[in-house]
């Protein structure tokens, strides 16, 4: 116990840190096509913003509704490609689809039934969101949703952009 | 005092990680992790059924860190229940490891040494998870290797002991899961089907279990009980525009186990769901079987305790207050019969039912029942239990859940919703409450608002009723109506937001209706939050009653209790 403890304490003192980069995990679309997650940072042209919800996630609804109908502006301005991170585990993970071609998202959505992603990304709870810059960077992050967030991460994106 | 200790190692450990865990650095890997604390204090209150525990104060913590370079992934969770916050399994004891592994990640193949958690299509064979906020953790200790031998075919095969207890320390199941899962992608796999529009994935599965078997008697019979125990199963997923289908059935040789009362009987289990959907309408639709398909790696235990499978609830997880903590209904695992249609639709925008921004509509129909069957007598009896004659539901119902919502945006500023349930629920089927026996018929309306105050304030409220039904029962010698169960409750919530940092929110659930004038009780209770990006701290005072909250924009299950609620949770 006290020896792993040490290892650890070794490992993070000396190891030379590296800017958090997106982890490869596959997981699948809506069409049933399997992607690695970290493919979006490599081939994006502008930032990602990862979303991770669950469709009885009120607040995660509220937040990705929300940045639903300032999205396409988003994206002229700045070139962000939004992915919705879908927790839903077997008991809901059908109903995501509906419920996603129901309100219109223009997102990538992903499943992660498992929370394989979510546990890679260090995600304790839902919504969390992360926004990622060209190179591969968590440059902001938020772990709750409330009316208004939006503005904060608007700003951020305007800086990425500039 | 070595706890502590270790604790603050820890701690000590994680600050330089936060502190350089933005900046580039060479090719010596990189560090990321998290931390989530819960602090409680207790006091007793016997009118809601709040417990002191000796200790007087709970506190679970975890802390994640997982190191990667390349191809190379290494992870270790430190927890601690000092003492366990009550609702959490209560022999979680002390601090220590739970959680390491590490692993390796090749285009072909993938291997995992130590803990690891894995799903086989939709988990009715296996599945082996982590849902932190009810304790439950079934993770497999051993060897995992993944295979990608040809573009679209996926082999996975793993051997290991499951998480079931915590001492200062992991400790394992006495049985040993092996197993295999293997799918195919006829897209991927085929190159002349690369372009087709439809997409298919076929998987088949095998699960066993080895736990050393003696004999158990019944009757005058002596039976020896299964060494190993095998299950198998197929699935299929097919996918066409707007179009899917989705079907999985499982099997399971005979598994005397303390869920099917040491019965002999074969598990059998099958899963449907079929969903269309088109730019603002989505119908989704599910069937689900499931007899005698309980597996876990110890058959001697029962509840959260070491499940091998996940068998889903039809229904859908509610978060209104009332909705989701007085009935939430959870599987008979035993057996059970059921289905759900399920329907969301947008009403267009700008038209004259959905006004400026679009009017969002969904209703829920969703149904369980006991199985179709038919008792066994004589030694069957004894041996196999009973007979299943088909798939059609049987004489008790279980659960009806019918929802509906609708809600709309009226202005930049001003949002509102509407949303109706009514469960026909069984308490003795799932026990949620020792008050009554048999069906409660509940109603609850919810109206929620949204009020943008001004740039970054806002103003959410909920208002909740539930009305349950009444039964006809003799007082003092007369015939009355007695409302069933707990009776009627009310729920106001008010939640400011100070986006994007604060957050303050009180709620009152008030069980106005209760037969038992004594027991009309107000549960209040406040909180106040501060989240800094991917760090929340947030501050609760009051008397909670059990179930799942969503407060400040996270849900959590807690118990019943009764005083301060310290959490924080951190990730980099």
């Amino acid at each position: 116990m006290t020896r792993t403890l040490l290892l650890l304490v070794t490992l993070i003192t000396f190891g030379h840190l590296q800017a958090q980069d997106i982890p490869s995990i596959s997981l699948k679309d809506l069409s049933d096509q399997t992607i690695d997650t970290r493919a979006f940072v490599e081939n994006a042209e502008g930032p990602v913003l990862f979303c991770f919800w669950a469709t009885w996630c009120s607040p995660c609804k509220r937040e990705l509704n929300n940045y639903s109908d300032l999205y396409p502006d988003w994206q002229d301005e700045t070139g962000v490609e939004l992915v919705a991170v879908s927790i839903d585990d077997p008991r809901s993970m059908m109903r995501v689809k509906p419920y996603v071609n129901s309100v219109s998202w223009d997102y990538t959505v992903l499943l992660d039934p498992n929370k394989a992603f979510a546990r890679a990304m260090q995600v304790n709870n839902v919504p969390h969101t992360f926004l990622v810059d060209a190179e591969g960077n968590v440059v902001w992050q938020h772990n709750n949703y409330a009316d208004g967030d939006e503005e904060e991460l608007y700003e951020e994106l305007l800086k990425l952009a500039e | 005092m070595n706890r502590l200790l270790s604790l603050a190692l820890l701690a000590g450990a994680c600050l330089p990680c936060a502190l350089l865990a933005q900046h580039d650095g060479d090719d010596t890997g990189q560090i990321t992790g998290n931390v989530q604390l819960l602090f409680q204090t207790y006091q007793e209150d016997s009118l809601i059924g709040a417990q002191v525990p000796p200790s007087k104060t709970g506190f679970n913590a975890f802390g994640n860190l997982i190191y990667t370079k390349g191809d190379f992934a290494a992870g270790v969770r430190y927890e601690s229940y000092l003492d366990p916050i009550l609702g959490y399994p209560g022999r979680f004891r002390g601090s220590g490891i739970g959680y390491r592994y590490a692993s390796y990640n090749k285009e072909k193949f993938q291997v995992t040494i130590g803990n690891f958690y894995e799903q086989f299509g939709s988990g009715l064979l296996l599945r082996a998870y982590e849902e932190r906020q009810l304790g439950i953790d079934n993770a497999l200790d051993g060897f995992r290797l993944v295979a990608m031998p040809a573009r679209g075919v996926q082999i996975k095969g793993l051997i290991g002991k499951q998480r079931l207890d915590f001492d200062s320390g992991l400790i394992n199941s006495a049985g040993t899961v092996r197993a295999f899962d293997g799918e195919v992608n006829l897209n991927d796999a085929v190159e002349r089907w690369a372009t087709a529009g439809t997409r298919v994935t076929l998987g088949a599965s095998f699960v066993s279990r080895f736990q050393p078997g003696s004999t158990i008697s019944k009757d005058t019979l002596v039976l020896q009980l299964p060494n190993n125990v095998a299950s198998w199963g197929y699935r299929a997923m097919v996918q066409k525009g707007g179009f899917q289908l989705m079907g999985e059935y499982v099997r399971k040789i005979n598994d005397p186990n303390a869920d099917n009362g040491y019965t002999y009987g074969e598990g059998e289990g099958i899963l449907l769901n079929a969903g269309w959907s088109t730019k603002g309408l989505g119908i989704n639709l599910g069937f689900k079987g499931v007899d005698n398909m309980q597996f876990r790696s110890d058959r001697n235990l029962q509840l959260f305790d070491l499940p091998i499978n996940y068998i889903p609830a039809i229904t859908k997880q509610h978060t209104y207050n009332l909705a989701a903590t007085l009935y939430p209904y959870a599987t008979v695992v035993q057996g059970e019969v059921g289905w759900s249609a399920e329907v969301f639709y947008t009403i267009p925008r700008k038209s004259k039912l959905g006004g400026k921004y679009g009017t969002k509509v969904s209703f829920q129909y969703a149904t369980a029942s006991s199985l179709d069957t038919t008792g066994l007598t004589g030694v069957d009896g004894a041996v196999y239990g009973y007979e299943r004659n088909s798939w059609r539901a049987g004489t008790d119902l279980y659960i009806r859940d019918i929802n509906f919502d609708i809600s709309r945006k009226f202005s930049k500023g001003f949002k509102a919703k509407y949303a109706f349930f009514h469960f026909d629920f069984n308490t003795l089927a799932t026990p949620v409450t020792t008050d009554y026996k048999g069906i409660v018929n509940a109603n609850v309306h919810v109206v929620e608002t949204q009020v943008r105050i001004k740039k970054g304030h806002s103003l959410r409220t909920e208002l909740q009723a539930m009305f349950t039904g009444t039964d006809m029962k003799e007082v003092n010698g007369e015939m009355k109506e007695v409302k069933q169960d707990k009776g009627d409750w009310a729920t106001v919530l008010a939640e400011y937001s100070v986006s994007p940092h604060w957050f303050f929110s009180v709620l009152d659930q008030y069980n106005f209706g209760n037969p038992n004038p004594d027991q009309r009780v107000h549960y209040l209770y406040g909180t106040v939050g501060r989240i800094e990006g991917a760090h929340r701290l947030s501050v609760g005072y009051g008397k909670r009653r059990e179930g799942i909250f969503c407060i400040g924009g996270v849900c959590r299950a807690v118990p019943a209790s009764n005083g301060f609620e310290i959490t924080f949770t951190s990730s980099f």
